[in-house]
């Protein structure tokens, strides 16, 4: 339902008082069916959240193409965009920052019936009232201030909030990370139990691996920009193909006392989207980079069946693609 | 709420009664004769000792100190050697052109400066905002007398737009007493021609006392809007379709005024302060002259009385303050 085609989104900044673009999505194609979970992973500043706020037309893409049905909605007249608005919304990571303090619970989660429906007075009260008993809150809840929630129950708002226009597509960006752990287990079974009800489309922003795993069955691993592998959930987990998903895999804290790990954890930092490394752009943090290949020339994506695919040379070896064919390539 | 006021209340009755101390202890324990003071620079010795009596200066400090404090409360507040007129009279006399003043000063400063802060953090490291910026750094650094006598040079002398100085020309007969605020009153009885002269006169002083105010309320709101802007909250009213005025004028706004709300109760005190400069500069006939000329003729039982009075007024200001902050954010309220 939702296609996103080499889609890049560029931010202009000055660097050292000169005028330069950042580029925090770069060629990025992805295609979510209604009712799937898509799992975005990646480091802090891999632009996984940039792609959902452009998706909703919150940032400007700078080219590329999006498309929802088949209905290209990269550039929108305003009427378009109010009808994108009913059928796309967002969960936001800190449920505190998400609701306007000054506004009262029943008014914040009005305000999007108040936008697109005919529903006001008592009416609008009662719709509000049944949205919150869907996400398990009372009506008692309707007075309250933001201030007076818990992170839960904000959060808890904040999906209501999301879930009043009944959309389709949901964009959640880290929507648990902020919360504690017993309270983070409440929120995502409920998240995965509306998604089954309403056949939900959601795009899942997150760095947590264990969460993705849960929530999605197919997950695509973001690198500076770029996504670096995709494909179903399982076949991703158990089997990575970039070694960049290898190492994010390898992060994860082992659960029993005396593990070892089989490598090194990654070194170095993410390197900076404005002067982004030749070539593989994690051939620099790669214990596998293969010198004057990798830091040269960017990585064929290869497709290892089901839709997985990673962009990686080791890959085209992996499948066994003659010595020729990569000198071809490079 | 009502608890809150409450609180408020009795918390402004004590500083209150903490400021009534010290302007006692100021001209009481202070080195110097009070009577000496009080008697004026010109006093024989004889007429000296006849006020250490009369006043009750030979009495012992705290038995003074209630004398003052009873005689304030009941309007006493000693007699002006300059005006020779009883000190609470001439404070009647000159408050409502000072009050006038300020209020108009702070009402350029609110009307513009928030505007301005919006527009300057909409408009972020762009040349609009560079210039707003410019102008507040110059507005927090430049002295307000300065300020005044290069606006009464330029636009007063050089273009001639404006009067040098005074309430109304010297021609000119005040409208009828109401309220004691020219503008209003000469609106009330519906004199337009007295009303056109009062609002000529009052822009020069109100801008130069208004400048420090208005630029460090653009500066605050800018700082509280840039932050406000950033939240999530925000981004949601976007993706759900709120138009962008309404997002900044109800959404941002709102959630970014209170600093710059007590800020302005915090200005519109100090512009009491700034009152003295301005109506030196500008020949205004409020509190600020008064006390500047009182000062100057030894005078100092009219330079308490001010202090006193200036010093209520910075208090309920930020009485009233306080009680909107409650009004306007329900946080505030439940930790009183």
């Amino acid at each position: 339902m939702l296609d996103v085609k080499n889609l890049t989104v560029g931010f202009p900044v000055r660097n050292r008082g000169e005028k330069a673009m950042l580029m925090a999505v770069n060629d990025v194609s992805l295609t979510l069916n209604k009712g799937d979970a898509l799992g975005l992973v990646g480091e802090s500043g891999s632009g996984k959240s940039t792609i959902g706020r452009t998706i909703l037309h919150l940032n400007p893409s700078t080219s590329g193409h999006i498309a929802l049905d088949g209905e290209e909605i990269t550039r929108l007249s305003a009427a378009g965009e109010r009808a994108l608005r009913k059928r796309a919304q967002m969960i936001f990571q800190d449920p505190h920052s998400a609701l306007n303090p000054r506004m009262t619970i029943l008014r914040s989660v009005a305000e999007p019936l108040v936008l697109h429906t005919r529903l006001r007075g008592s009416a609008l009260r009662e719709k509000v009232g049944e949205l919150l008993e869907t996400v398990g809150l009372q009506k008692q809840f309707l007075y309250r201030y933001p201030h007076e929630l818990s992170g839960g129950q904000k959060q808890r708002v904040c999906i209501a909030r999301a879930m009043a226009l009944n959309p389709e597509l949901l964009v959640l960006d880290e929507p648990t990370s902020a919360l504690d752990v017993s309270v983070q287990a409440q929120i995502l079974e409920f998240l995965k139990s509306i998604q089954q009800q309403k056949s939900l489309t959601y795009l899942f922003i997150s760095h947590n691996l264990a969460v993705v795993r849960y929530m999605c069955n197919r997950v695509a691993v973001m690198y500076l920009g770029k996504i670096v592998e995709q494909g179903p959930t399982e076949e991703v987990f158990k089997a990575p193909r970039h070694p960049y998903t290898k190492a994010l895999l390898e992060a994860v804290p082992l659960p029993e006392a005396g593990q070892s790990r089989r490598t090194a954890p990654l070194g170095g930092d993410i390197p900076s989207p404005l002067n982004p490394p030749t070539g593989c752009a994690f051939h620099t943090r790669c214990d596998k980079a293969i010198a004057g290949k990798c830091d040269r020339v960017p990585p064929p994506e290869v497709d290892f069946g089901h839709g997985h695919v990673a962009s990686c040379f080791l890959g085209v070896e992996g499948q066994g693609t003659t010595g020729e064919k990569i000198r071809e390539l490079a | 709420m009502l608890s809150m006021f409450l609180k408020r209340s009795v918390l402004m009755l004590g500083m209150l009664l903490g400021l009534l101390v010290i302007t006692f202890l100021i001209s009481h324990v202070t080195p110097g004769d009070p009577a000496a003071l009080a008697a004026g620079p010109d006093a024989t010795t004889e007429m000296i000792e006849q006020i250490r009596t009369e006043r009750g200066f030979d009495k012992p400090v705290i038995q003074q100190f209630f004398l003052y404090a009873f005689g304030i409360l009941q309007g006493d507040f000693g007699t002006s050697i300059h005006t020779t007129h009883e000190v609470f009279d001439d404070i009647v006399a000159f408050f409502p052109a000072t009050f006038e003043l300020v209020v108009f000063s702070i009402l350029i400063a609110i009307l513009l400066g928030i505007p301005l802060g919006v527009i300057s953090a909409v408009t972020q490291n762009s040349w609009i905002d560079n210039v707003i910026r410019i102008v507040c750094s110059s507005g927090v650094g430049l002295p307000m007398f300065w300020l005044g006598l290069m606006l009464q040079l330029y636009f007063g002398l050089q273009l001639g737009w404006f009067p040098l100085g005074g309430r109304l020309d010297l021609m000119t007969d005040p409208p009828m007493t109401i309220t004691g605020l020219y503008l209003i009153d000469a609106l009330l009885t519906l004199n337009f021609p007295v009303f056109l002269e009062a609002l000529h006169h009052i822009i020069l002083p109100a801008v130069a006392l208004c400048f420090p105010a208005l630029a460090s309320i653009i500066r605050v709101n800018r700082a509280e809007m840039l932050e406000t802007l950033t939240q999530d909250y925000i981004v949601n009213a976007r993706a759900q379709g709120i138009s962008v005025l309404r997002i900044i004028g109800l959404y941002a706004l709102k959630n970014s005024i209170l600093p710059t709300l007590a800020l302005i109760g915090l200005r519109f005190g100090w512009m009491l302060g700034g009152t003295v400069l301005v109506e030196s500069v500008f020949d205004w006939p409020g509190i600020g002259l008064y006390t500047v000329q009182a000062a100057t003729a030894s005078d100092f039982e009219p330079v308490m009385a001010a202090t006193l009075v200036l010093g209520a007024w910075f208090m309920f200001a930020n009485f009233l303050i306080d009680l909107l902050y409650g009004w306007m954010d329900p946080r505030v309220l439940k930790k009183g």
